[in-house]
């Protein structure tokens, strides 16, 4: 559906891609992950038409994608995809209604009537009908995320292209976004970029981790979560750990402990075996557990451990 | 594809006011010339103090005047307004990311620049043809009335010489990545035109030739110039050409 291979992308001396190769198959939602500046938008802008590759190519549904289009290449591509970019531009002066129906459905070859029907049925599932008829230099940027999926989704695409689909929407309206891409996995391929781990965790079928333009794994999502992920055990308590958490990183077994506010989280080798000791040990210091619990290990502890990186991302 | 993209750039112009400020500047400056060719001596001689000698030799108004003051009124006010009313036009599309939007579809690039000339030039069409009209009107209540026939083909020239400016303050639009930068482009672009335009072995075949052919038209005796029409509709051809291809290969 959507095939990448070897892309290689430089702007000046950075190396945006290097490499980079990338397998979506039908009705999948893809997951698209990776730190800042680790190349996702650039293989957007590269699978969009914006941009195009030093080396290597890129094919939606067997058709290249290319920048030109005076030639007549790229067009198919082109037609066959929805793209929602990171920060969706629209002409302040238009209303919503007028973008969808007077400019983007007519740029698909609908007829007046159905581009109507198709407006108003975006609108809705969008969120906006209330909003439709207002001038969009007013709207927040949640309000233009929402418009941008709707002018995304106008030509009911085989292939979406989403950058950073819920970055700008308050929990209420990412909640929504994210029931709207899950229900579109059954008429379009989903390539969704995004920082918010959980949503991947939440949508995705298939993930795949980039990090210095090059592909770090690419893998179903429980496949992925069994592979890399490592047992955690997580410890509340009223008390102050520091002292316990000091003492626990020197048991055998204890690959790191971090500690947030009253809460530890402790990478084992096998928790299974552990957690009587470190059962024991917090019953020695006389601290008082509100919680000891063996956790699943989350998308972003694989994230973390792949990329290498300290922080989340989120 | 292309009526879609007409569609939206003539909503964008009467939305965006462009076509208001084209239509209102241009008729000012058609009503205003006569007025100016009619008032100006009188109120020179009108002044206190004004010696009396230098009062008779300021000679009385003639129609002459007013399309003296028509031509030079359009070649200098008007191509400026031209030019500051089309050289953001594509920059800013590429600055605030709706031409990336909109070349994320089936769009042909020079479709996108074509549909903003066309759309451009329909408001310049538009505030010349009002402009006339007032000026045609006024001439004939403060003077005579002018020759049709002569001051249509004058302003057909008008058209032809301010549709050769704005054109390359499109291309500079076209070139740029910012309004600054695009603000900077066209105003190189118009100035080196303008600078050849002075040269008196090229002068006779750029576009500023039109505007002496056109007065000549209106008032008899100026040589036509048929050399310095055919250049500018090329040079706004190739113009237009040179920005279609620039935007097709570039990456936003």
């Amino acid at each position: 559906m959507i095939r990448v291979e070897n892309l290689v992308k430089t702007y000046g001396s950075v190396h945006a891609l290097d490499g980079l190769s990338l397998h979506v198959e039908p009705g999948v939602v893809y997951g698209f992950l990776g730190p800042n500046g680790a190349g996702k938008t650039t293989t957007l802008r590269i699978l969009s038409g914006l941009a195009r590759p030093d080396r290597g190519q890129a094919w939606i549904m067997d058709q290249p994608v290319a920048l030109r289009q005076s030639a007549g290449q790229g067009v198919a591509a082109r037609l066959m995809v929805g793209v929602l970019p990171e920060e969706p531009a629209f002409y302040a002066w238009m209303t919503p209604r007028e973008l969808l129906r007077d400019l983007v459905a007519p740029l698909y070859g609908m007829e007046p009537a159905e581009a109507a029907k198709r407006t108003n049925l975006l609108l809705e599932q969008v969120g906006l009908s209330g909003s439709a008829d207002r001038r969009i230099g007013g709207f927040s940027r949640g309000m233009r995320q929402r418009l941008g999926l709707a002018q995304a989704l106008v030509h009911r695409p085989k292939i979406l292209l989403l950058d950073e689909p819920v970055s700008a929407l308050d929990p209420a309206g990412r909640k929504e976004v994210l029931e709207l891409i899950d229900d579109l996995r059954q008429q379009a391929t989903v390539l969704l970029s995004t920082h918010i781990l959980a949503d991947v965790e939440r949508v995705c079928d298939m993930i795949g981790i980039i990090n210095q333009g090059r592909m770090i794994i690419e893998s179903e999502r429980e496949a992925l979560l069994e592979r890399y992920a490592v047992p955690l055990i997580e410890v509340e308590s009223d008390d102050a750990l520091e002292n316990w958490a000091e003492q626990a990183r020197s048991l055998p077994g204890v690959e790191s402990v971090t500690l947030a506010n009253h809460t530890a989280r402790l990478q084992v080798k096998d928790a299974a075996t552990i957690q009587a000791e470190l059962l024991a040990s917090l019953l020695r210091q006389g601290l008082h557990l509100q919680r000891f619990e063996i956790v699943r290990p989350s998308l972003e502890d694989v994230f973390l451990r792949l990329t290498n990186s300290t922080k989340p991302t989120d | 594809m292309f009526p879609t993209l007409l569609k939206k750039e003539m909503r964008e112009q009467r939305r965006t006011h462009r076509l208001l400020i084209f239509v209102v500047a241009f008729a000012l400056i058609g009503l205003m010339s006569p007025l100016i060719a009619r008032y100006t001596p009188l109120l020179l001689r009108s002044i206190p103090d004004v010696p009396a000698e230098l009062a008779a030799i300021i000679p009385d108004p003639t129609l002459k005047d007013a399309v003296d003051q028509y031509t030079k009124n359009f070649s200098q006010l008007g191509l400026l307004l031209v030019i500051v009313l089309t050289m953001g036009i594509i920059a800013q599309e590429k600055e605030r990311g709706t031409a990336g939007m909109l070349f994320t579809k089936p769009v042909r690039r020079s479709a996108f620049v074509l549909a903003k000339w066309l759309a451009s030039m329909g408001s310049l069409l538009a505030g010349l043809l009002l402009a006339a009209v007032g000026c045609l009107f006024y001439t004939w209540i403060l003077f005579e009335p002018l020759p049709i026939g002569g001051f249509l083909a004058l302003n057909a020239l008008l058209m032809v010489f301010l549709g050769f400016f704005m054109t390359l303050a499109l291309t500079g639009s076209a070139l740029a990545r910012s309004q600054p930068m695009a603000a900077g482009y066209a105003f190189a672009l118009v100035v080196v035109a303008l600078i050849l335009g002075a040269l008196p072995w090229l002068g006779e075949y750029m576009p500023g030739r039109l505007m002496a052919w056109g007065w000549g038209l209106v008032m008899g005796g100026a040589a036509s110039a048929w050399p310095a029409l055919i250049v500018s509709l090329g040079l706004t051809g190739l113009a237009l050409l040179a920005a279609c291809l620039y935007l097709e290969k570039e990456e936003l």
